[in-house]
């Protein structure tokens, strides 16, 4: 049964693929990017339940800090071509 | 009587805690169903957000029942709240950025407007 939860993510990360890879807007394939992290981190959990070794969580962990960091990153860099903007409020004018 | 219903209780647990690792990932599957066929980002945004939250949550109830000891549960808490706050977070970060760059949902019916991006 584990193994069906398993397979379920998989086919899932499969589906969300074709929209990250078809999206029409960019919007689309980061929210598709976004969304295949956040099952490829439950997919981590459920390797470790299935091979008895459940320290996978320690990457799981891992992958929740990347995820949430890299979709900010690639939103704000889509925004202003660049790193180098702080993202504090004052001093903006496309806002 | 407590260890009576310790006893079911542990045989009872990893059933229950697989059923709902199943239904996790089968309304993971439901969601990336509707990121597939909705017409709209904004629709498409929705589908992929609440089903995402839900089933982070399901999924990871259930393997907190079938697991071994409690420093496992306390890793799966850790993964459950990072995820519980960051998803919403991003998904709001999502739609702020396609509406100020301009991206117009779609409004009334469908085949009506062509408010779309398709």
């Amino acid at each position: 049964m584990i193994g069906a939860a398993a397979l379920a993510l998989i086919i899932a990360i499969a589906l969300m693929l074709v929209r990250a890879l078809s999206g029409p807007t960019l919007y689309d394939r980061v929210l598709a990017v976004n969304s295949i992290g956040t099952k490829i981190i439950l997919l981590l959990g459920v390797i470790g339940f299935l091979t008895g070794r459940p320290d996978f969580l320690d990457i799981a962990i891992l992958y929740a800090l990347i995820n949430f960091v890299a979709t900010i990153a690639i939103l704000k860099f889509f925004r202003y071509r660049s790193f180098q903007v702080s993202l504090s409020r004052r001093g903006k004018d496309g806002a | 009587m407590i260890d009576l219903i310790l006893d079911y209780w542990n045989a009872f647990r990893p059933a229950l805690g697989s059923a709902l690792l199943l239904v996790g990932a089968v309304l993971a599957v439901v969601g990336t169903i509707g990121v597939l066929r909705f017409p709209d980002f904004y629709t498409r945004l929705h589908a992929a957000s609440v089903t995402d939250t839900a089933a982070a949550t399901l999924a990871i109830v259930g393997m907190a029942l079938l697991s071994p000891s409690l420093a496992i549960v306390f890793k799966l808490i850790v993964v459950w709240l990072f995820l519980f706050l960051t998803g919403p977070t991003s998904s709001h970060a999502l739609a702020n950025a396609a509406h100020t760059a301009g991206l117009q949902p779609m409004i009334g019916k469908l085949g009506e407007s062509d408010g779309g991006d398709e």
